[in-house]
């Protein structure tokens, strides 16, 4: 297997995509830092930036990618190698480019200005956000043979989790605003990995006191140890579950 | 060597295999053919792992392929068309396979060579034409050596040189004890090949005979001549034009 993912890491490399894509972080980081004067302030506007970019890059160069190894795929096929190794070559090469190129360009920015703890936190949501994007490009490019519209399901996707996602919640917020839905609130967020990754660095921050009485609820639940655990292991649920979706459905799958 | 029990296939509505059952052994080199459309394909790829059966099983040296891989480096498997990673060379492609099969036994590059491939190796898959493509499979089904050899369509898109040549190798593996399956259109191609005989029709096999008794009992020298004899005796009416002879068929039945 470790020579299957060779094989795709060094194809990887030389698609060049994911060589830009760790610059622009290197850039972005840097500059947030840069430009901020106190370190809180860079943290916050790269924390925006890393979660819109991040799952944008993440899952439509994983659905592309995947539509154009078909051939390598089948390649494989014929040969004595199991079809959930394949696949599961093709998850870790993908993934650990990404979490490479994250660590190397937003990770280093991170440790040097960042408080220790905040730091590290980021790194391991930004590691998780990576993994889980991937995955869910793994499940969207093999619900379909058509190219075009495995990439559709692709962006469609995304939109909901980076926007149309927070609009929902923003709506339900202003709707019931009369009843006490903040409990609700928090079990609503598990239903995207963004917004969770989000919550659990503001909280890191000390800036839940901004959001009010929700933020004081978040921070009740998000702030202990118990929270953390949980909202630790609901991003892994996001991506083992779609990955293990798409590795049944690879398994029966025709080629 | 290669044993399948009633196994079916669907794709939607489509039934491409029907209840096929068919028993290959050693040193056996069967040629599948029949129209398109009616299977030879499908089965093909259910041998390999790469289409599923809906039902059935499928025996490779008493492996049930359901629930292994490792039968696969019996077989040696050369595509219709053969699809490769565009971006490898194709020194690269050969690499990659010997570094993922890593057999430690004796490599069969005699294609290669004799397919003059060495000077190319440099070249890019994407740059490739049909019929190098097709040189590259044929390499590379023989390369490992294996006891099972799948060839779909192998001549096709081949040079008379180049297919000359393939043709020399598969009788050289043939005399070696090996098992040779082979689909094709090309009939007259075939008869200084094939031992046996499958004919497919609509996800059936109509019949699978020896070839040596097929000419025997038709009284023809050509395999063709042989089939068409059979398939105008099924008709019951020889004198008809050929385009009336499906709708015939389809009465009788």
């Amino acid at each position: 297997m470790n020579r299957i993912i060779k094989y795709i890491i060094i194809d990887i490399l030389k698609n060049k995509i994911v060589l830009a894509y760790t610059i622009m972080l290197a850039v972005l980081s840097w500059s947030a830092f840069g430009l901020e004067d106190n370190s809180t302030k860079g943290l916050l506007t790269l924390l925006n930036i890393i979660l819109l970019t991040i799952p944008l890059v993440a899952i439509l160069f994983t659905t592309v990618y995947i539509y154009n190894s078909a051939e390598f795929i089948e390649l494989l096929l014929s040969q004595p190698i199991a079809r959930k190794k394949i696949w599961l070559s093709l998850f870790i090469g993908l993934s650990t480019s990404f979490i490479v190129s994250f660590i190397i360009g937003t990770g280093i920015p991170l440790l040097i200005y960042a408080p220790f703890s905040t730091g590290s936190m980021m790194i391991l949501l930004g590691v998780i956000i990576s993994v889980v994007f991937v995955s869910i490009a793994f499940l969207s490019s093999i619900l379909t043979r058509d190219k075009a519209k495995g990439i559709g399901v692709s962006i469609m996707l995304w939109l909901y989790f980076a926007l149309l996602f927070d609009g929902i919640v923003l709506f339900l917020l202003f709707q019931f605003s009369d009843y006490p839905i903040e409990k609700i609130m928090v079990v609503i967020t598990a239903l995207s990995p963004v917004d969770l990754a989000r919550i659990l660095i503001l909280l890191h921050l000390d800036v839940s006191a901004m959001m009010g009485y929700t933020g004081a609820i978040f921070k009740d639940f998000f702030g202990t140890r118990i929270g953390l655990t949980i909202s630790l292991f609901l991003l892994c649920i996001w991506f083992v579950i779609p990955f293990w979706i798409s590795l049944i459905r690879f398994r029966r799958k025709d080629l | 060597m290669i044993t399948i029990q009633n196994i079916s296939k669907r794709f939607h509505k489509l039934e491409v295999l029907k209840d096929i059952e068919l028993e290959c052994n050693k040193g056996e080199c069967i040629a599948l053919i029949g129209p398109n459309g009616c299977g030879k394909t499908t089965l093909i790829k259910s041998i390999l792992g790469m289409v599923i059966p809906d039902s059935g099983t499928i025996k490779v040296n008493t492996e049930n392929i359901a629930t292994s891989f490792t039968y696969r480096k019996h077989i040696g498997y050369m595509p219709q068309i053969g699809r490769y990673p565009q971006n490898m060379t194709i020194g690269q492609i050969f690499e990659m396979m010997k570094e993922i099969r890593q057999t430690e036994g004796f490599l069969d590059e005699e294609l290669i060579h004799e397919f003059e491939l060495q000077p190319l190796f440099e070249k890019p898959m994407s740059t490739l034409s049909g019929g190098t493509t097709q040189k590259v499979s044929a390499a590379l089904a023989f390369l490992f050596n294996p006891d099972i050899l799948i060839l779909d369509e192998p001549t096709a898109g081949l040079d008379p040189l180049a297919s000359e040549i393939l043709k020399e190798k598969i009788i050289k593996e043939k005399n070696k004890g090996k098992l040779i399956l082979i689909t094709s259109h090309l009939l007259s191609e075939l008869d200084d090949l094939i031992t046996q005989l499958i004919f497919m029709q609509e996800g059936r096999i109509e019949f699978h005979q020896n070839v040596e008794a097929l000419k025997s009992s038709t009284g023809e020298q050509k395999i063709s001549k042989a089939i068409a004899f059979i398939l105008k005796n099924k008709i019951g009416n020889k004198d008809l034009p050929t385009e009336k002879k499906t709708t015939i068929k389809h009465n009788i039945q």
